[in-house]
């Protein structure tokens, strides 16, 4: 502790160098912070929960599937609740602002979704009011939306009977997650007013989650609801909802995956670049540390002031870029919503101290080695 | 004069020649450069060949031909017959031989496991009458035969083979309880329409239930001026209620908050990292000056003045950006040029096939960023070097 001081002497001795490297290191940081929370985003089948199956139209998500199999679902064995939903596509105000929008079975989606938390006085009106909608906390002051905003949404796919795109909702609740991992970037309103105002959807769904009883027989549970509704006129396709968000997010995430990866290890070249500017650093004062030799120091005890000195400049640097992409990440998401879940995960943040310890030590070992080797009058005698 | 310049000339260039003295830090530098560029390269590559693919999907005088109302997005609309007859009615859609150049066509979505993941995606499957091929450029059977009309026959864009598994002449697919056979492999002159599956509507009619109708219209004009007067036939005539988009505005839209986006994020990646390789070349060009220092002001005593010594610095700074930069974008280029991926369709949830376009603009583009984090990281030493105290200097050790 004592040498605290004599490691921010040397930090500060060339305040200049010494500050650009550690922006550098913050920089690259935050880079990976944000990479990170983009990783996140699209690994979010960790959100599906286990006990969760989905049931589509056996050709494809697009294809829809009767409402009335609902009681035929719930009924089966091993089944404990369901409830069904259908995407609705729709923008609000321009096709920049995306963020999904799902008509769900109000009486049932809290059911199996326990995660969304919501107040039972707004839940109850949500559910007493055709019109009404829920929206995440998230979405909401993106939009600055408060309790009883009419909310005009433009769908993509369905049209009000009178041919009018535009479908008005009234907020009727705010839901946060249970914990930070939950999506608050959705709107959900009732499957009800979807049906009876397009009357070509009237007792149509896209998909029905459904919760099984126990995890350990969900494939059973799975295959048996398949089976139930084999050769009628519109067969199903149940997956745990882990794979079926898997499939969804790798047909956006292939894309993704390579960017992720190419500045993945564009994050390791910048490494490379600092590393080597604060070995650099340490080289050109190598007569300094023969100073403290010629004063007394051991050998080692010098080794670990290069090493003390990188680490905290690294340590410092690296954990203030980390909290800039905490905070970066809270303001939410960069993209017209294409991100949903947006969060750096503690053992991200956990890995990138990790990241910025491992530069302290790379960059440190050489010079360090060096520092420790060299005898004092070879030090002294070195510009 | 000449001998000046001479003169001026030499001392210019003598960062660069006592360059590799210090060759360790002025390859880093060089590096996070050439990352900074490939990386940013990466990410606009996607974008340009999104664009490619979307804006380049159609001559100026195809068009499309929806419902009023269904927002851009082709399985929302519905033709009925009645419709599609007064559609065909209007002026302006070119004649091929005796027939018109127009395709009545249904739009569906059928999953295939995609080759890279193994899981399912959405592919778009068209039902086209015989004059689609008239409507799209470049379209051709590269092997194998187009489909019998009547039969379940599909034919495969030359993309959606190369992206999706099993979709190779002979496979059989399953899709409900309908089985397909695949007899023939198409290409479209780079369009989306080579990420689709098509089939002849009129088999896909009634596996949807659509009866007679159809979904939209895909037709060739006389010409692109006759876009005005077949809108203005189309938006008069009370039996259709339909609106008439041309293709390149029509899958351009479909596009652009997905190219914007990936713009913005190349650019912000590209910024954050360009800042960390920008503090790398002051680094190095800081401690270049420091070694210089006896140099500059041996230079400066002999009664040069600053200015050739500062661009002396700035010339080292440069060259080492720029061929970061030329790396970089060898990097880019070697490595994802041409590369083919699919990605999400934001407008109909589909699959859209593309590859990776390192354009020479991007090249340009990327070599000039280069270039700045060059400016930038050797602008404060080289002021440096102008100010050195020349006594000092001469006495360091």
């Amino acid at each position: 502790m004592k040498f605290i001081p004599l490691l921010w002497s040397n930090l500060t001795g060339k305040k200049l160098r010494t500050a650009f490297t550690s922006l550098a290191v913050i920089f690259a940081f935050l880079l990976y912070g944000v990479l990170a929370a983009v990783e996140n985003a699209f690994s979010s089948v960790d959100l599906a929960g286990n006990d969760r199956l989905r049931m589509i139209h056996k050709v494809t998500v697009v294809e829809e599937l009767p409402v009335h199999y609902f009681d035929r679902i719930v009924a089966t064995q091993g089944v404990a609740s369901a409830t069904y939903a259908s995407w609705f596509g729709g923008e609000y105000q321009n096709a920049t602002n995306f963020f999904p929008q799902l008509a769900v079975h109000a009486e049932t989606y809290l059911d199996v979704y326990p995660e969304y938390l919501v107040d039972p006085e707004q839940y109850e009106r949500w559910i007493a009011t055709r019109t009404g909608a829920i929206a995440g906390r998230e979405l909401a002051e993106r939009f600055g939306w408060s309790i009883g905003d009419r909310i005009p949404i433009r769908s993509t796919i369905y049209d009000q009977a009178d041919g009018r795109d535009t479908w008005e909702f009234t907020l009727e609740g705010i839901f946060v997650g249970e914990d930070g991992v939950v999506d608050e970037s959705q709107l959900f309103f009732h499957h009800k007013y979807l049906e009876e105002t397009n009357p070509w959807t009237d007792g149509q769904t896209r998909w029905f989650v459904i919760k099984v009883e126990e995890s350990a027989s969900s494939v059973d549970v799975a295959e048996r609801l398949d089976a139930q509704f084999a050769n009628s006129g519109w067969e199903t396709k149940t997956s745990s909802e882990r794979a079926f968000l898997q499939s969804f997010i790798n047909q956006v995430g292939d894309t993704t995956a390579i960017i992720t990866s190419v500045v993945g290890v564009m994050f390791f070249v910048i490494l490379l670049v600092v590393g080597n500017a604060i070995a650099q650093s340490v080289r050109e004062r190598l007569s300094e540390f023969a100073v403290l030799k010629a004063l007394g120091f051991s050998d080692m005890s010098v080794g670990w002031l290069v090493l003390g000195e990188s680490s905290l400049l690294c340590g410092a640097s690296g954990a203030c870029g980390l909290v800039l992409a905490w905070l970066f990440v809270q303001v939410g998401d960069p993209t017209p919503g294409i991100l949903g879940v947006f969060h750096i995960a503690p053992n991200d943040m956990i890995a990138g101290l990790l990241w910025a310890f491992g530069l302290a030590v790379a960059s440190a070992c050489v010079p360090g080695v060096m520092a420790v080797r060299m005898s004092i009058t070879a030090g002294l005698g070195r510009n | 004069m000449g001998a000046f310049i001479a003169q001026f000339a030499v001392v210019a260039m003598l960062g660069v020649r006592t360059l590799p003295t210090r060759i360790g830090a002025s390859v880093m530098t060089l590096v996070g450069i050439a990352g900074v560029v490939a990386a940013l390269l990466v990410v606009l590559s996607i974008a340009s060949g999104l664009d490619e693919v979307m804006l380049n999907s159609g001559a100026r005088d195809a068009v499309v031909v929806m419902q009023a109302g269904s927002g851009g997005n082709e399985m929302a609309s519905t033709l009925e017959l009645p419709a599609t007859r007064a559609i065909l009615e209007a002026p302006g859609i070119r004649r091929q031989g005796e027939r018109l150049a127009a395709s009545a066509e249904m739009f569906v979505v059928v999953d295939v496991p995609k080759k890279s993941t193994g899981t399912d995606a959405h592919v778009p499957l068209r039902g086209v009458q015989a004059a689609a091929p008239f409507v799209r450029d470049g379209f051709r059977i590269v092997s194998g035969r187009s489909f019998e009309p009547g039969k379940n026959e599909l034919i495969v864009g030359s993309s959606a083979l190369r992206q999706y598994e099993d979709l190779e002449i002979g496979s059989v697919k399953k899709w409900g309880d309908v089985e397909w056979t695949v007899v023939g492999i198409f290409t479209a002159g780079g369009s989306v329409a080579e990420s689709e599956i098509w089939c002849d509507v009129h088999v896909l009619q009634p596996i949807y239930h659509q009866g007679s109708a159809f979904q939209t219209l895909h037709a060739r004009l006389a010409s692109a001026d006759a876009f005005a007067a077949f809108e203005e036939a189309l938006s008069t005539d009370v039996r259709t209620g339909v609106v008439v988009s041309r293709y390149s505005d029509y899958y351009g839209g479909q596009s652009t908050t997905l190219t914007a986006t990936l713009r913005s994020v190349g650019s912000i990646i590209a910024l954050l990292m360009g800042v960390c390789a920008g503090f790398g070349a002051l680094n190095t060009m800081y401690a270049a000056v420091a070694a210089r220092s006896r140099e500059i002001a041996t230079l400066r005593a002999l009664g040069f003045s600053a200015a050739p010594t500062v661009i002396s610095v700035l010339i080292e700074s440069l060259t080492l950006a720029g061929i970061g930069g030329l790396l970089g974008g060898a990097i880019a280029f070697v490595g994802f040029n041409g590369l083919e991926a699919s990605t999400m369709n934001w407008a109909t949830y589909t699959q859209v096939a593309f590859s990776f376009q390192v354009t020479p603009v991007l090249l340009a583009q990327g070599v000039f960023y280069a270039l700045t984090i060059g400016l930038v990281g050797g602008l404060f030493p080289a002021i440096r070097s102008a100010r050195l105290p020349i006594a000092t200097a001469l006495r360091e050790a």
